[in-house]
């Protein structure tokens, strides 16, 4: 380990502050807890270790080895090579912000292209240069809506379809705040149920209204309605969106959407548990200067040049100092980098082919589960590539058996809705073939007949 | 540096003119000096508000930095200039006049005393022009 100070600088410092020695500053640990018995097995050379890791590695099944129908919130999306070429030039590869950044041009350039790509998909007028995930993105709009306010609207209301994951880091991002009421996800209440359950929540002390489109159950819901009826209340409008849907659906932002955030994963960026993922987070012009994180814009240097600088950072620490309402200093400019090489590849025209490929596959599966004995699918509400699957038996024992058939099936909605015993979220994509879909049909039925 | 005698001024940089329970409050030339061209403003209460003293009742940033304006006096908000969010130039071209930010109606009087008049804010300035 290199550690850079000397002896003698050390004595200086403990001098300075009056510590005798470096143990003394230790001493509000108790003794008992400072070098604690480790339970470890003994010491392995380099060698021995990579070996066990491969051998522990080899026990996880990837989608490379499963054929996958699960997605509630991470997708299974074809990802070209050349994204990862672009990814890893030396000049892109890093996860940090660019410090001194008007001499990181290429970066704020990446950055830029990735905010007006993502303004356009949205249909809002200003994007950020990324957030961490969905759901750190969707909790960020909720900290924005409190401040637009200024602390005195203090009732949110969440569609209980909004991504359960999104809406409890947004409720840890406003544990801190002082009488705040993050209602309409509520058990009892129906977790399908119409706007109109959030709508009648409405009232002059609510600050914001979350849904998701299309929803965390897949479903595809006209939003001017409900954003006429938010504005009237003198709300704020946020859309939860996922953005190869974007590529074949009307935008948020045309439907009066006040702000859009979202996963960013489908974008060109790999399945991983944990991520990194990528926070999307969009708004309209009214609310750019409360934006959290930064905001790059293309301008021209004293030659009438082109070239990209850092223009705002409103809410951040190192311009408000102590008063700062966000520290996002690790942006996820590489992710972004990725999502903007994804989307930059396939063009307005590919993304849309994608989107178009996961919905036809999509629904073409869901007619034909609807036709398995015992199982059921409504048709009858528009969705995208996700769907439920009302299902004979528990979710988490057919799971076992399609694993058995070398299935990825799909996500068991019990787990975060009581009154969704049995029921199943299944999602299709590009990368689901004729024969997979086939194969899920085929082991189904033999479940069905068992 | 204009720095009116009829006014008090604070450590933050606000001016302060007194009339009556009424205070109306501003940034100082100084401070716009300082600050240079002003590209935003914020107001952070709205009338009828109580505020404290150090309270911040707006926030501004210019090219160079962000700042905030803090209540010199405790009391309650019974004006404030809305006209600043459109047009905070005039913080630069007129701190004294058009810029005035708001008005309070003061609860606690004896905070008065810890203002200081021209000359004490006018030795404060040079003291951190140095």
């Amino acid at each position: 380990m290199f550690i850079p100070h000397t002896d003698s600088e050390r004595e200086e410092m403990l001098k300075t502050i009056g510590a005798p020695s470096i143990e003394s500053l230790f001493e509000g640990v108790p003794v008992k807890h400072r070098f604690p018995q480790l339970n470890l097995p003994p010491a392995l050379s380099e060698m021995e270790v990579a070996a066990q890791l491969q051998e522990l590695s080899q026990i996880n099944e990837s989608t490379r080895d499963l054929v996958c129908f699960l997605g509630a919130g991470a997708y299974n999306h074809y990802i070209p090579a050349a994204v990862d070429a672009i990814l890893r030039r030396g000049e892109f590869y890093t996860a940090y912000t660019p410090y001194q950044p008007e001499v990181s041009q290429g970066t704020l350039q990446a950055i830029f292209e990735f905010q007006s790509l993502v303004a356009n998909l949205t249909g809002m007028d200003v994007s950020n240069a990324s957030h961490y995930d969905g759901a750190t993105a969707t909790a960020e709009a909720a900290v924005l809506a409190y401040h637009h306010f200024r602390g005195k609207r203090t009732r949110f209301i969440v569609s209980p379809a909004v991504n359960p994951q999104y809406r409890q880091v947004m409720r840890t991002y406003m544990d801190g705040y002082e009488n705040l009421q993050v209602i309409g996800d509520g058990e009892p209440g129906d977790p399908l149920g119409a706007f109109e359950a959030l709508t009648r929540m409405l009232d002059a002390n609510t600050a914001m209204v979350v849904v998701q489109y299309p929803d965390f159950f897949g479903r595809v819901q006209d939003l001017s309605d409900l954003a006429a009826k938010v504005h009237a209340a003198g709300a704020i409008l946020t859309v939860v969106i996922n953005p190869t849907a974007l590529a074949l659906f009307k935008s948020p932002g045309e439907m009066g959407a006040d702000i859009a955030v979202g996963e960013g994963q489908p974008l060109g960026i790999p399945l991983s548990y944990g991520g990194p993922y990528l926070g999307i987070f969009a708004a309209k012009k009214d609310y750019v200067r409360k934006i959290a994180g930064r905001l790059i814009g293309e301008t021209v240097d004293q030659q009438g040049k082109r070239g990209y600088v850092l223009t705002l950072t409103a809410r951040e620490q190192h311009i408000r100092r102590e008063k700062a309402t966000s520290n996002i200093c690790t942006n996820q400019g590489l992710i972004a980098l990725a999502a903007t090489a994804y989307m930059s590849l396939l063009g307005k025209h590919g993304l849309r082919q994608v989107a178009e490929l996961c919905y036809h596959k999509a629904h073409f599966l869901a007619e034909q589960i609807n036709r398995i004995p015992g199982f059921s699918v409504d048709l009858t509400q528009p969705f995208f590539h996700e769907f439920i699957v009302k299902c004979p038996a528990p979710v988490g024992e057919i799971n076992e058996y399609l694993l058995d058939n070398g299935i990825l099936g799909g996500y068991d909605l019990s787990q975060d809705y009581p009154s969704l015993q049995t029921h199943m979220l299944l999602a299709v994509t590009e990368m689901n073939t004729r024969e997979e879909i086939d194969l899920l049909c085929e082991v189904l039925k033999e479940y069905a007949n068992d | 540096m204009n720095i009116p005698t009829n006014l008090k001024y604070t450590k933050s940089d606000e001016w302060v003119k007194v009339d009556g329970n009424i205070v109306t409050i501003g940034v100082s030339d100084y401070a716009q000096s300082q600050l240079s061209d002003i590209v935003y403003f914020e107001f952070k209460v709205d009338p009828g508000d109580a505020v404290h003293k150090d309270q911040t009742v707006a926030t501004l940033e210019s090219v160079k930095a962000a700042a905030d304006v803090n209540a010199p006096l405790s009391g309650n908000v019974v004006d404030i200039n809305e006209s600043l969010t459109e047009q905070f130039e005039a913080v630069n071209t007129d701190p004294y006049g058009a810029a005035w930010v708001l008005k309070i109606e003061i609860s606690k009087p004896g905070e008065l005393d810890g203002l200081m008049d021209a000359a004490g804010y006018e030795a404060y300035c040079q003291e951190r022009s140095h």
